[in-house]
């Protein structure tokens, strides 16, 4: 059966048709999920999207962390449940303490909308372990708080724990060690800001985002057969 | 008893900010000269009931750590002064 993969929708989220989109292309199922709902169903795998999540006010993904859906999100990924934040979900996943840091204002206070040239850092994570640690990903981001701020302590965690997956090659944003994706410890829960469902067809002037999306199918996929 | 309460967030020190950074940038177009060190943040006002200072200190404290500000980046500051009497 083909993988199921929620795909959490807020109110001010924008980027969900585009996952289901870029799943179901690859041969999986994509559900939406509403955010006011406390169960998350039989998903094998969930995506929470960009946008602005409850208007982004306070803080990108301060609010969003009470929805009443995210205790379903979290008790998944405790479980070890593939859970995959991009963008706006990356800031979401920080702010409900999933993974760890914050995203801040991008430095010179730019709004960034373009191509991002990307380095795979790190293969031990679901979004990452179908592709190479060395392979070079164009993806685009779009952002205004997209730069990866943390204590010293925590980036040491990050290096020692090989959980930084994906790097900025021209960091843009000013992210500290040039970072575009995290996962925690296990590997399961992976938060980044560039798009990888806009980088998933010829006609968006990318594919480099597959690779991404067939290792997160892969992973609801075996946890589809358990 | 009813407490008015306000909270000041801003960015710890050493986290840099962007927007403090680029209003002092602009400070020397307005002729402003002299004026350094500009940073950024944000105040939120609200009411709190509770039986004793104490207790509304720590209702405001909590929300303030647990919403209003994000640790990771940001301090609070609060204020608390009872009202009417």
């Amino acid at each position: 059966m083909a993988p199921r993969v929620g795909v959490v929708v807020f109110p001010g989220t924008n980027c969900e048709h585009d996952v289901v989109q870029a799943v179901e292309g690859l041969g999986g199922r994509g559900e939406l999920l509403w955010h006011g709902d406390s169960s998350i169903g039989a998903v094998d795998a969930v995506v929470l999207p960009g946008g602005f999540a409850h208007g982004d006010y306070l803080r990108p993904g301060a609010l969003a962390r009470f929805s009443p859906v995210m205790d379903a999100v979290t008790s998944f990924a405790r479980e070890g449940g593939p859970v995959v934040g991009i963008c706006n979900g990356f800031q979401v996943l920080t702010e409900a303490g999933l993974l760890p840091g914050a995203l801040q204002k991008n430095g010179r206070l730019r709004f960034l909308c373009q191509p991002a040239r990307l380095r795979v850092t790190s293969t031990r994570s679901v979004l990452t372990e179908g592709a190479e640690v060395g392979d070079e990903l164009v993806i685009p981001i779009n952002h205004f708080s997209g730069s990866y701020t943390c204590d010293e302590e925590t980036l040491r965690r990050l290096r020692d724990g090989d959980r930084i997956v994906l790097r900025y090659l021209d960091n843009p944003n000013g992210s500290v060690d040039d970072i575009a994706g995290i996962a925690n410890e296990s590997g399961n829960v992976v938060g980044l800001m560039p798009h990888p469902e806009r980088a998933s067809h010829p006609l968006l002037g990318s594919e480099d985002g597959l690779v991404l999306l067939r290792s997160l199918l892969a992973a609801a996929g075996a946890r589809a057969t358990v | 008893m009813r407490f008015q309460a306000r909270v000041e967030v801003q960015l710890r020190p050493g986290i840099a900010d962007p927007e403090g950074a680029t209003i002092e940038r602009a400070l020397p177009a307005l002729g402003f000269e002299g004026v350094v060190h500009v940073r950024a943040g944000r105040s939120f006002s609200f009411e709190v009931d509770a039986p004793d200072e104490v207790a509304a200190r720590a209702t405001a404290t909590d929300l303030a750590d647990r919403l209003l500000a994000n640790p990771v980046i940001e301090e609070s500051r609060l204020e608390l002064e009872l009202l009417g009497g």
